[in-house]
């Protein structure tokens, strides 16, 4: 190996460092700037490494050039666009785009690669062929699923699960000929054969995530996350990049566990999701089981009672916070709380929002303090010693019915609500949550209910509760 | 097989088990920031997208090689300023003068409030 080499692969194996240090230093909130800035350096070196080995081969065409500059230049202009507009409660859709992205651009690496081999008299070697194929088959499934993902996040496509006739088979065939083409092509160069596999990569990734309902999509976004990193990976394989392949598996290995995390925080097995929401089938019979019982109803006056004389409160905020944009709202009253000496925390449930994490992201936003966002194995013992719990837009993770076998979120961890002195909820209606089911939370006699939008309730709540303070 | 994608699973594996020793310690609130971050690090496909742009040498290859590009960069660079962005709002106290909105709204209100009792008065 020339000097020149030398020092090209020893710039990758420093840029796949800053990779995992980057992630590493993500282990606290106070680190984690550093580590992203440490991980911009990384694929700043590796980029520059790139265009030092294009530049010393010397075999690059101008229109060569003009491409590459054109097609960086204006995607890298419409990330920073997107990146700079983004709404925090969009996040999921944009991460999702990225996905798309990335996986789609590791699909076309493999195709450009395959094409030139399939030219050559000798065609590819095996090993190159099924880790291009690899590569062409998960790119192209991210690509898509993530597009259809983005759009139901978005509400261009529909949230609930969306089947039609014969959705099912589609989705089979689409897998069987995409497995059957592959094997052809791995004993017989084709290149009309791979755009077969593409095609029917890119219908399987499309009828794949059509039936996954809305509040499935934390452990989609994380697999197709997955996805786009173990493509990456195999791009590495195809081209002979270790610095891809590392990225690669860092980024499937952080997909993966949060993956696990969210279908364990949902008490549900990966297949299960794939397969369909609840709420398609049996959701109406166990709703019909109902709740004994009667619920009480609470004006802002009493609420804000309540609220302004306890000693500690804690707030349990779930996606209908954050599709109310109530975010502001609930952190402008808890500060009316706090400067009353209330001890003020959130209990943040592992799916509360749209990917994971969001909720702490939107409550960051606006501008509450991360040591107050409290994780629920953290924050459940201590729901005993708070005197008001107030739920705002969750459902089915307060729903102390999970506890209990025998109904359809049995066995999910939930957070400890009806354990506090006193619960005030505030919800539009009695609507059931995702699984269905209705509430016991609801009734219990230590609940109120407080019935309205989150954001002009909690207007309203901040309102009654500095009148009453004045 | 060869030594060579011997050599590349061996990578791929060890890599993959970093990963998941790394990512474990990451606590739930940083999540989104992680995932964001992961996404930017999958934009190191650009470098994969360069390297083709550098060998293509046909109309199907500078198609391929301009999409890749733009995917990738448009991966790359929305994503580590998304994380950046994100990152920035994560704080141990509450800012003492938001420059956000509400904190304006806030102060504007105050203002307007002492300024009607004052004409009541």
């Amino acid at each position: 190996m020339s000097t020149f080499n030398w020092i090209i692969q020893l710039v990758y194996v420093a840029a796949a460092s800053c990779f995992v240090l980057g992630l590493h230093l993500m282990n606290t909130p106070a680190t984690a700037r550093r580590g992203n800035q440490l991980s911009t350096g990384g694929m700043v070196a590796a980029i520059a490494a790139t265009l030092a080995i294009i530049i010393h081969a010397g075999t690059i065409s101008a229109t060569g050039w003009i491409v590459m500059l054109a097609g960086g230049l204006l995607g890298g202009g419409a990330g920073l666009y997107a990146a700079r507009t983004v709404q925090m409660t969009a996040m999921p859709q944009l991460v999702s785009i990225f996905n798309a992205v990335g996986g789609g651009a590791a699909a076309l690496v493999a195709i450009h690669d395959y094409i030139n081999l399939a030219g050559r008299a000798a065609g590819p070697a095996e090993s190159i062929t099924i880790t291009t194929l690899l590569d062409v088959l998960i790119g192209a499934v991210t690509f898509s699923g993530s597009i259809i993902a983005a759009g139901k996040l978005q509400g261009l496509i529909s949230a609930a699960p969306v089947t039609f006739p014969g959705s099912r088979v589609i989705n089979m065939a689409a897998a069987a000929i995409a497995a059957a083409a592959s094997v052809y092509l791995i004993v017989t160069p084709s290149v009309p054969m791979l755009l077969v596999v593409i095609a029917a990569a890119l219908v399987f990734g499309v009828t794949m995530v059509l039936p996954i309902g809305g509040a499935d999509m934390p452990v989609v976004i994380s697999l197709l996350n997955a996805f786009t990193g173990t493509a990456v990976a195999m791009a590495g394989f195809v081209i002979g990049n270790w610095a891809l392949i590392i990225a690669g598996a860092l980024v499937g290995a952080s997909g993966g566990i949060l993956t696990k995390l969210m279908a364990d925080a949902m008490n549900r097995s990966l297949g299960n999701i794939m397969i369909g929401g609840f709420g398609t089938g049996d959701g109406g019979a166990a709703a019909a089981v109902g709740p004994g019982g009667d619920v009480r109803s609470i004006a802002a006056d009493d609420a804000a009672i309540q609220l302004a004389y306890a000693q500690k409160v804690i707030i349990v905020p779930g996606y209908g916070l954050a599709a109310a944009q109530a975010q502001h709202a609930v952190a402008e009253l808890a500060g009316v709380l706090e400067e009353r000496g209330i001890e003020v925390s959130y209990a943040i449930h592992p799916v509360a929002g749209r990917m994971p994490g969001h909720m702490n992201v939107l409550l960051a936003e606006a501008n509450v303090p991360y040591p107050l966002l409290k994780e629920m194995d953290e924050i459940n013992p201590e729901f005993p010693r708070a005197d008001v719990a107030l739920v705002i837009g969750a459902n089915d993770v307060t729903n102390p019915a999970a506890r209990r076998a025998g109904t359809a979120i049995s066995g999910m961890p939930i957070l400890d609500v009806d354990h506090a002195k006193s619960i005030i909820v505030i919800k539009r209606s009695m609507a059931s949550g995702y699984a269905g089911i209705d509430n016991e939370l609801y009734v219990n006699p230590k609940t109120s209910m407080f019935f309205g939008d989150a954001k002009t309730a909690l207007t309203e709540l901040t309102a009654a509760v500095k009148t009453l303070v004045a | 097989m060869t030594t060579a994608l011997l050599t590349d699973i061996t990578i791929f594996v060890l890599a993959l088990l970093v990963g998941f020793e790394v990512i474990s310690k990451v606590p739930a609130t940083l999540h989104t920031p992680l995932m964001s971050a992961a996404n930017s690090i999958h934009g190191i496909i650009l470098v994969g997208a360069m390297l083709i742009a550098a060998t293509a040498n046909n109309a199907l290859g500078y198609v391929l090689a301009f999409v890749a590009a733009a995917f990738a960069a448009m991966n790359v660079v929305g994503g580590y300023v998304v994380t950046g962005r994100m990152l920035k709002m994560f704080r141990r106290r509450p800012a003492p003068a938001p420059a956000s909105e509400p904190g304006k709204a806030s102060a504007d209100g105050q203002t307007a409030a002492a300024n009607g009792s004052g004409s009541r008065a």
